[in-house]
């Protein structure tokens, strides 16, 4: 199917909208996307149709309505590539997927004095989880540096392994600048070592084709909200054998198989790991989301985004006295850059001002600014139904904030 | 003049600007009129931390009224502390820990006064009149040979 911008643009309704008396030009989809009509209706529907709790009643609703939830985690194996089924949890989102990586793995294979590898381009819901696991455990934190683009330095990332090497966990892209990391590599680097790998997918599967078994993660995982689904609903993938060899994370109704007050024993995979009444309506709006990529075509979206990014990457260049911040020869469609002398939070209140949506501050990823000595960016970060006439006006904004603040 | 009379000068003042341009220009302005803050009060003990901007507030006690001075790294930040400078410094504990800035939201800068925007606003304020009260302890409390008063 041909990528139409204008046809893309009619799906998504609040980008008609005016912000400021002026056209919304939405540059803040790192943070989350907008959502196309289908993803609204589609929740609309359940709650007007077919609306009741999943895997309990015997009754037609339920029954309905449970159907639709697990053709949702079909679309979802099927967009990623899992083998199965069932090695598709679903959870509240990135972070949630996370804390339960960081538990259940970290309960079955950290102890005292073991290390956990993870990188300085992570944001901090792929730190915290690991740092508090560390302190659980007494085990340690390793960080693979970046150079001065913004990229991984491939070569320390091997120095960290030792024989107290447990797990990495990895973002695949960065939120912050845009870097895209080598992961398939990476992980097949660690894999020789004998130790999994969790990817941290949150800004990856909306931009490009993820394959998670060419990839060859131990675990995947990502939000809806960041993938033009709604909010409060991710996954996590995980191996098979990964997901049958660790224990539960959350436990309660669904997730158990036989309770009595000396033993309870749990359910089968994904149920295992899915406690009380799962967010079956955001899953079966993730579904209509990924069904929406799938039809305007994963490569043709990355195409248009790679073309975009170009473009904004070139005019941006040209303002005087703009600095941009991560440079990997590999990113997608993220700009972090600062203006001389001005505060990003300056340059935010004047940007807003003329309708556009751009997020300025640290992207709860302090450790990347750390490394760049600088307090805080202003981010654009683009979607498929961004277009070049928005970064013209992006530039025009700055051109004004130079005028005020200069 | 008291801090409601205090408030409602501010609000003319800004009742001047049809556009949200002139408003941030004028800040712009009142930032350049924010007293200095002296070199040793701008350390990490004075510093209000967030996600957009940092502030640095001090007070100090002169003849039972406090004084605040403070800096910002960001422009319309330290605009808006030099109206809140204007509004509660110089004042005795009192009047600052009991009224209401209402001004910020008549003026037009509400979204400002949102819980995470810029290292809030809010608890700008909040340490503010908590300087206040700590002076108000203080000044209340029994001299060093254990008798009151």
């Amino acid at each position: 199917m041909e990528f139409n911008i204008d046809i893309i643009r009619e799906d998504f309704p609040i980008l008609k909208s005016t912000v400021h008396n002026r056209r919304l030009a939405y540059l803040d989809n790192a943070a989350t996307t907008q959502k196309p009509v289908s993803v609204i209706e589609s929740m609309d529907r359940v709650y007007r149709e077919t609306n009741s709790n999943i895997h309990r009643g015997v009754h037609y609703l339920s029954d309905l309505t449970t159907r639709q939830y697990e053709d949702a985690r079909e679309t979802v194996r099927r967009f990623i590539n899992a083998r199965h089924d069932h090695e598709i949890i679903f959870t509240g989102g990135t972070t949630s997927g996370i804390n339960l990586a960081a538990f259940s793995l970290g309960e079955k294979y950290v102890n005292k004095d073991d290390e956990i590898i993870i990188s300085a381009l992570e944001h901090h819901a792929n730190i915290v989880p690991w740092q508090m696991l560390c302190e659980r455990k007494k085990a340690r934190l390793r960080i693979i540096p970046i150079n001065d683009d913004g990229e991984l330095i491939t070569a320390e990332y091997e120095k960290l392994f030792s024989d107290r090497t447990r797990l990495v966990s990895l973002t695949h892209v960065a939120n912050s600048i845009g870097t895209v990391n080598p992961v398939r590599e990476m992980i097949a680097f660690a894999h020789e070592r004998g130790v999994p790998v969790i990817i941290d997918g949150a800004q990856a599967v909306q931009h490009g084709k993820v394959d998670v078994q060419d990839l060859d993660a131990d675990m995947y995982i990502f939000s809806g909200h960041k993938m033009y689904g709604p909010t409060g609903i991710g996954v996590l993938y995980g191996k098979e054998s990964l997901l049958e060899d660790i224990p539960p994370y959350q436990t309660g109704g669904e997730m158990v198989d036989q309770v009595t007050f000396e033993k309870t024993t749990f359910n089968r995979l994904p149920f295992k790991f899915e406690a009380g009444t799962p967010n079956y309506i955001g899953a079966i709006g993730l579904g209509a989301a990924l069904e929406y990529l799938e039809k305007t075509g994963l490569e043709e979206i990355a195409a248009y985004e790679k073309d975009l990014l170009e473009y904004a990457t070139r005019r941006l260049s040209s303002v005087r006295g703009l600095h941009i911040f991560g440079n990997a020869r590999n990113k997608i469609s993220v700009i972090s850059f600062v203006l001389e002398d001005i505060h990003p939070y300056d340059a935010g209140m004047v940007i807003d001002k003329f309708g556009i949506a751009v997020r300025t501050g640290t992207h709860c990823a302090q450790p990347v600014m750390d490394r760049f000595g600088i307090r805080g960016t202003i981010r654009a970060s683009m979607a498929m139904y961004n277009t070049r006439e928005e970064v013209d006006r992006l530039c025009e904004a700055i051109e004004k904030v130079k005028e005020m603040f200069g | 003049m008291d801090i409601e009379k205090v408030q409602e000068e501010i609000v003319d003042e800004f009742g001047l600007f049809d556009d949200w341009m002139d408003k941030y220009n004028y800040l712009i302005e009142l930032s350049k009129s924010l007293p200095v803050i002296d070199e040793k009060h701008k350390k990490p003990e004075y510093l209000i931390e967030g996600c957009q901007s940092r502030v640095w507030l001090h007070a100090g006690m002169d003849d039972g009224k406090v004084v605040y001075t403070a800096d910002s790294d960001a422009v319309i930040t330290k605009g808006i502390i030099a109206l809140l400078i204007r509004v509660l410094s110089d004042r005795k504990p009192d009047e600052i820990i009991d009224n209401d800035l209402w001004f910020i939201d008549r003026i037009g800068l509400k979204e400002n006064l949102s819980p995470t925007r810029s290292n809030g606003l809010v608890s700008m304020i909040k340490q503010m009149k908590l300087y206040a009260l700590a002076y108000k302890v203080k000044s209340e409390k029994p001299n060093d040979d254990g008798k009151t008063g």
